[in-house]
């Protein structure tokens, strides 16, 4: 029963949320910390950021977005249905110490990674002040969780289709004008969005975290694929990070390195087409009365 | 031996050397003079009895001479194959007075292929000791020490952080050179020994070492090797198309990337590829490379012919396949096309100055012979390092600067009670027999710690 599906459940379009049975990941799962996970004897080691996790049932919560064959593949398991390799806790854990006032700003898929950081920082006594947002309304993920750990919560949506009509930086500045201190600010998602926070908050050097997603292979410093720069210098984001003093980072590298693969999923895509269509003509008939 | 055609082998991953046929064996095996104080058993790290299981392969008796080999060594069919057997047990065979040394590396491996094929037999063990023993690492060291320890009458659990076991020999050393299903066969031996395999344990992360002594076991063995690549740190070394040798051989060893789109791993290979470095890993990307279609492989390595790390054998097959070696010269700089991508390398020549520190003769730069290569894809193959998670998170535990784990003397035994380790995580990157030679005197030891009387009764 080790890594069998719990729960699953749909979040948004291509976001799923599945809680898996891994007890030895869930004693030791700290906020900020991701695990690796293989689905089946083909798939890619996919990291994925720990969003939930019970010591005492021995479960952890993994929310992603179904992007290449692999997270597709996860996204079809069924509950009752096993995860192939799981490994885990990876990375440092975040310091959610006592900050004072924290702004924990996050977009798209980076919320389900905010979520246990603003939890732990709530819990530390920290004034939290949550920025989330999405594309549209329908892409806000896990809204009511944030609001249950933070103080304020502010929602912006690219189309302006709920909460603030832009983008989070835009609500994060806005903020700061109106006079709004902030002790810390903690930023997850898209790197166009953690490059736009960081920018607002350098020129009244707030202390600016970022947590990482570059690509990785194995997740605990062996493959350099994760490679960062920050404050000039080469690190790992899997055994350094994943998080980083968001001045330093080098942002356009980072998204560049992102970019790497862009051909070969478009190939993966059209060459597992017509296995999908077989998937869904089989479903179909199975549930055909 | 025979081997698989240059002109063919360049385009397919299956293995390159083909090994002996039973005549073959046997007309090889009878070669060896049999000397009553024989000098190739002192050139191996794991001990085998060379000339006892020769003689019993050339009586045809094969079945006990892979049993002989298997006293001391669990894993021959890997070390059949990726032992330099030419700086060991072959350099001293006094054969080779007259001509070319006995060629036991392949006796070694013909027996191990003949035992797999023909059902593994597994010897007796000691009778249970009682004492449990953690091995961090399933790569040849920790399989070695796990095996020899297992046989010892000790239980033994192997916590591995990959999907497999095998270690450098899944994840590094490329199919054509070692077939991952013999790795897997010879870590199934292991466990048919008694060890239990964990997978998917990071110890540091998953466990920590502290934890493992508190909770029931009574020793530790820590075999994580040199997993964490080196870069050489010049500008544009993170553009798009640059690898470390370790993430390009993990995609397509370990995840098996060289059959995308079936298997879900990608890698990206261009025409123009340079390999930076000269060792065995240097090969096996260069040669892989090849293998997934590039139309040149160009290895670059900063001192000359004569001092290639690699082993001989393996820099004649990359040379037969069609692989360039540009000798004397280092990248300076990498330039990138607008998307980010590498498209070229500026290079500087060298020269061999003084011998340094390792004896080998320095490479200086000449000034002003700068020159650049147009390449879409880069492999860096200058070294690895030990992983630092251990380190981070066992207090108390010895390291160097250079992030080696401090041990006392050949045992292993490092700066915490019950706590040994061996293999690249010691010496720094070696070779696979060092590493198993390594594991063998740690299990000795750990066995000595855990039988002498004052301990635990």
């Amino acid at each position: 029963m080790l890594n069998r599906v719990l729960v699953k459940q749909s979040l948004a379009p291509q976001v799923k949320l599945l809680k898996v049975h891994a007890p030895a990941i869930a004693q030791k799962a700290k906020p900020g910390q991701f695990v690796i996970v293989i689905v089946d004897e083909r798939g890619e080691r996919v990291p994925l950021t720990l969003v939930d996790w019970n010591e005492e049932n021995g479960d952890i919560t993994l929310v992603f977005q179904e992007v290449g064959m692999s997270t597709r593949k996860l996204g079809s398991l069924d509950v009752g249905d096993e995860i192939l390799h799981l490994l885990g806790p990876l990375g440092n854990p975040s310091d959610t110490n006592y900050h004072g006032t924290v702004a924990v700003i996050c977009g798209g898929v980076g919320t389900a990674a905010a979520y246990p950081v603003a939890k732990a920082l709530k819990a530390q006594g920290n004034k939290v002040i949550s920025i989330m947002g999405a594309r549209n309304k329908d892409l806000l993920i896990l809204e009511n969780e944030m609001k249950n750990v933070s103080d304020q919560l502010h929602v912006s949506t690219d189309d302006g289709s709920k909460g603030h009509k832009g983008f989070v930086s835009d609500v994060l500045e806005a903020l700061i004008t109106q006079g709004s201190k902030f002790n810390s600010v903690y930023a997850v998602g898209p790197p166009l969005m953690m490059k736009a926070v960081t920018e607002v908050t350098r020129p009244y050097g707030i202390e600016t975290i970022v947590s990482l997603n570059p690509i990785m292979v194995d997740g605990m410093g062996m493959c350099g694929a994760c490679r960062v720069g920050v404050g000039g210098q080469t690190r790992f984001a899997c055994v350094d990070g994943p998080e980083f003093d968001a001045h330093q980072v080098d942002f356009n590298e980072l998204i560049s390195r992102l970019r790497m693969y862009q051909t070969e999923e478009k190939i993966a895509n059209q060459f597992h087409e017509c296995d999908d269509r077989l998937i869904a003509s089989e479903t179909k008939r199975k549930s055909a009365p | 031996m025979h081997k698989q055609q240059p002109e063919a082998r360049r385009h397919n991953f299956n293995e390159v050397a083909l090994g002996y046929t039973e005549e073959q064996a046997i007309l090889e095996a009878n070669r060896c003079v049999q000397c009553p104080q024989p000098k190739c058993v002192q050139g191996c790290p794991v001990e085998i009895e060379i000339p006892a299981f020769i003689k019993l392969l050339r009586e045809k008796k094969f079945d006990e001479g892979i049993r002989k080999i298997k006293e001391k060594n669990s894993l021959p069919a890997i070390c059949g194959r990726v032992c330099p057997q030419e700086d060991q047990c072959q350099k001293t065979c006094v054969v080779a007075r007259i001509g070319e040394p006995v060629s036991i590396g392949r006796l070694e491996r013909f027996l191990a292929d003949w035992e797999r094929e023909n059902g593994f037999q597994v010897p007796a063990k000691a009778s249970p000791t009682g004492k449990k023993i953690a091995v961090i690492g399933a790569g040849p060291a920790g399989l070695t020490a796990a095996a020899d320890l297992v046989r010892l009458g000790h239980q033994v659990t192997i916590f591995e952080a990959l999907h497999l076991p095998g270690g450098v020999l899944v994840y590094g050393i490329p199919e054509f050179r070692l077939p991952k299903s013999i790795v897997q066969a010879e870590a199934e031996y292991v466990k048919k020994l008694g060890v239990e395999i964990r997978p998917n344990c990071l110890v540091g992360r998953t466990y920590t070492i502290p934890e493992l002594l508190k909770n029931d076991f009574d020793a530790v063995f820590i075999g994580t090797g040199a997993g964490l690549p080196q870069f050489m740190g010049v500008p544009g070394e993170n553009l798009g198309g640059i690898y470390s040798a370790n993430e390009f051989l993990i995609r397509v060893n370990l995840m098996k990337s060289y059959a995308f789109p079936e298997y879900d791993t990608p890698i990206r290979i261009g025409k123009h590829v340079a390999v930076i470095g000269g060792g065995n890993v240097a090969m096996d990307s260069a040669r892989s490379a090849l293998r997934l279609g590039a139309e040149e492989v160009c290895i670059v390595y900063r001192r000359s012919r004569d001092e290639l790390p690699a082993r001989a054998e393996e820099i004649a097959n990359a040379e037969e396949e069609g692989i360039v070696c540009k000798f004397l010269a280092a990248p300076m700089r990498y330039i990138g096309d607008e998307k980010g991508w590498v498209k070229a390398m500026e290079c500087i020549c060298m020269e061999l100055g003084q011998p340094d520190e390792s004896g080998r003769r320095r490479p200086c730069p000449v000034k002003g012979s700068e020159f650049t290569m147009d390449v879409d894809t880069v492999i860096v193959a200058i070294g690895r390092t030990p992983n630092p998670i251990i380190q981070r998170t066992t207090e108390g535990l010895e390291t160097t600067r250079w992030g080696t784990i401090v041990v006392k003397d050949e045992t292993g035994g490092t700066s915490l009670e019950g706590v040994y380790a061996g293999g690249d995580i010691v010496t720094g990157e070696a070779t696979v027999i060092s590493a198993m030679g390594a594991g063998k005197k740690a299990a000795r030891a750990i066995h000595e710690y855990l039988t002498k009387p004052t301990k635990g009764s």
